[in-house]
């Protein structure tokens, strides 16, 4: 089916301003994937993915502008003995970045891939998400498949002793940066790998994880506080045979974030959960879009995001469990919650279960909320001041989805992040 | 330490008349009990004292230590010495029972100008209050009053009150619901803050536990008015013979 004009050309004038880089070996999954956008195009506010959040500044062809933020306080996970890989602007940074020698796991930039004909991360380069384009095209990532300018291979071969902490950088107000990275975890190993940073005025990540068969992955991501930039993320995970996939998402501030996780269960006895929690103010615009496809027996997935909105921001939840025939026992959990701090703010949920199996338990809400004023009262007659009544309201609120980081020191991390967060937002 | 006059509250929402001329003084170092049938308004004025939205005082006033309750806000009556234990206590998930403590003894602590207590401090205080009233340290790790039975959540009550060591508590029915071994525990942690410098004033449907807690003065209240006043007996009387002969008497 031909695309629509405008669709077309606005799809053309992206790629327009665009170099396919010298791919190597990855160079017919770049071609492809390139394919696989000038088919679908670039997505347009009439789609019905994009229903909610407009995708006009991820899609126009330069990047708009935005600040770099200098809060002068500690990056998130500072405190933490980790292997740090820097990227400035999308581009990876050898001198800010540690030695990426540790035992366990086996790092490389993608550029190496091909000189180091390292198979598996050739092999997956593009293809869980090319996977992930049915049944709902994702172009956002395909262009980044095409596209990408850096990234890394992540093999996990054992329990390597620290997180590998992927740090971003922005320091060009109107840098475009596309990063894809591919991480394979083996069977029996088991890692952790954080994420930060402000990365770039607008920012297009992809992330694809392939976890074998008993493998684990924790994976935690802090985003802002920078306010002015855009992002669009993807993660393609796929979970063999009782492994695990852990993923915790902190969001704080931000004009335009867009986070997709696309996850297959196809082993199994899996379990997969992914959560969010986001605080935000005015302009900001967060959107969750998470796809779950159980195509195994007896696996868990979990689907926990909370959001926090305040003086007229919007939160946009989309989830899916889709439970393929034949994958019974399926567990499938799925709660979308937003706390309006005042009558301006807005959440636009939607929540959908797809069921070909009958022996399965699947449950999924989505609440929308005020303060609770009993509550309020309550804490306020103990003598505690409204605004700090508020915060621990607002703080017990997120619990739910920061239990999902089983790291206890880094979800206190987490925690005095977003207390901050609120104290300076009355 | 408290002095009631002539309060008249009404519903802000609706034009409703709850309490119509509510007078009353409670001195420091005594016990007053307010007895009534339902609705008569016994939570509403102690939820107006402690600074609840929705209603509106339209005449009256309300003084601890001479200091106008009225226009306070509720964390600041609460700095002023003022403590109600709910009727119904509020469930707070994903809110430390500690945490909520310790937040709430600090935040009375810096209003009245008096440094935060240490963590170890507070701890020791708070496990001793607990020990006394059998409240064990996993009730202490849970969210505020979730997954408490009635019973728990009374005595948490307390513990707060036990804790943050307020001049006037104001108990709204903590005994209903409560079995005679808890209802003990309740009046036993009652009993161990009465002093000279702290007042009660103790709402109950039942005589039960005035046997435990002893009072100095018996108020009954009737359609938002205390329609009479006397000693220990007057509990006795309702007792035996219900409201009935007082409200016609009354009359
Ligand atoms: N927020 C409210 N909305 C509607 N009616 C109320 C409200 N608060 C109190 N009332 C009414 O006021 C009267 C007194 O209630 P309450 O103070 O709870 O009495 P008591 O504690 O003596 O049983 C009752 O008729 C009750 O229904
Ligand atoms: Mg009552």
């Amino acid at each position: 089916m031909a695309l629509p004009q405008a669709k077309q050309t606005a799809t053309e004038a992206r790629i327009d301003a665009l170099q396919l880089p010298e791919g190597g070996c990855t160079q017919a999954a770049r071609e492809a994937a390139l394919a696989r956008l000038r088919q679908m195009g670039l997505p347009g506010r009439r789609d019905e993915y994009w229903k909610y959040t407009r995708p006009d500044t991820l899609v126009q062809p330069d990047a708009p502008e935005a600040a770099i933020l200098d809060t002068g306080e500690a990056p998130v996970f500072d405190a933490f003995d980790r292997l740090r890989i820097v990227f400035v602007d999308g581009v990876f940074d050898a001198e800010a970045s540690d030695d990426l020698q540790m035992e366990g796991v086996e790092i490389d930039r993608i550029h190496d891939i091909c000189t180091r004909d390292i198979h598996w991360a050739k092999d997956l380069y593009g293809t869980l998400e090319a996977r992930g384009q049915t049944p709902v095209p994702r172009p956002l990532a395909a262009l980044n498949t095409a596209f990408a300018r850096d990234g890394v291979a992540i093999r996990v071969t054992g329990r390597p002793s620290r997180p590998i902490n992927l740090i971003y950088t922005h320091s060009d107000t109107a840098s475009d940066a596309i990063l894809h990275h591919v991480v394979r975890v083996e069977s029996g190993a088991e890692a952790t790998i954080l994420e930060n940073g402000p990365a770039a005025s607008r920012f297009n990540k992809c992330m694809e994880i392939d976890i074998a068969d008993t493998g684990s992955l924790h994976h935690v991501r802090a985003q802002g506080r920078d306010h002015e930039r855009r992002a669009a993320t993807h993660m393609f995970t796929r979970l063999g045979r009782e492994s695990a996939y852990k993923s915790f998402t902190l969001t704080v501030n931000g004009v335009l974030t867009r986070n997709e996780q696309v996850v297959e269960l196809t082993g199994d006895d899996a379990v997969a959960h992914v959560a969010g929690a986001c605080v935000g103010d005015g302009d900001f615009h967060h959107d969750d879009t998470v796809f779950i496809t159980h195509d195994a027996v007896n696996c868990e997935s979990r689907q926990v995001f909370k959001k926090v909105l305040r003086n007229g921001a919007t939160g946009v939840f989309q989830g899916k469990i889709l439970v393929k025939e034949g994958a019974q026992k399926t567990d499938g959990y799925q709660i979308s919650q937003s706390l309006l701090l005042d009558d301006d703010s807005q959440f636009l949920a939607k929540p959908e279960l797809e069921i070909y199996a009958d022996d399965v338990a699947c449950s999924h809400g989505s609440t929308s909320g005020a303060i609770d004023e009993t509550a309020l009262f309550y804490l306020r007659a103990r003598g505690i001041p409204e605004k700090e009544a508020t915060d621990l309201l607002t703080l017990a609120f997120l619990a739910e989805a920061v239990e999902e980081v089983e790291d206890r020191d880094i979800a206190a991390d987490i925690v005095a992040r977003l207390e901050a967060w609120l104290s300076r937002h009355s | 330490m408290l002095e009631i006059k002539n309060l008249h509250v009404k519903l802000e929402e609706e034009d409703k008349r709850i309490l119509k001329g509510v007078d009353l003084s409670v001195e420091a170092g005594s016990v007053h009990a307010i007895m009534g049938p339902n609705g008569s308004g016994k939570s509403t004025l102690s939820y107006v004292l402690s600074g609840r939205d929705g209603y509106e005082v339209s005449e009256g006033s309300a003084t601890l230590e001479g200091a106008d309750l009225l226009g306070m806000e509720p964390e600041e009556r609460a700095a002023a010495g003022l403590f109600l234990a709910f009727q119904y206590p509020v469930e707070i998930p994903g809110v430390g029972n500690m945490t909520f403590l310790r937040t709430a003894v600090n935040a009375q602590r810096k209003a009245r100008g008096q440094d935060e207590l240490s963590a170890s401090d507070f701890l020791k205080q708070v496990r001793e209050r607990a020990k006394e009233l059998k409240i064990d340290a996993e009730m202490l790790k849970r969210s505020v009053n979730v997954g408490f039975s009635g019973g728990e959540k009374k005595r948490n009550e307390i513990l707060q009150m036990a804790v943050l060591e307020p001049k006037m508590c104001i108990l709204d029915e903590t005994d209903s619901g409560l079995d005679v071994d808890a209802m003990k525990l309740v009046a036993d942690g009652v009993n161990a803050l009465r002093d000279a410098g702290r007042a009660f004033l103790v709402i109950t449907h039942y005589q039960r536990l005035l046997d435990h807690i002893k009072p100095d003065v018996v108020h009954i209240m009737a359609d938002g008015r205390i329609v009479k006043s006397g000693g220990p007996e007057l509990a006795l009387e309702v007792e035996h013979n219900g409201y009935g002969d007082i409200l016609a008497e009354v009359e």
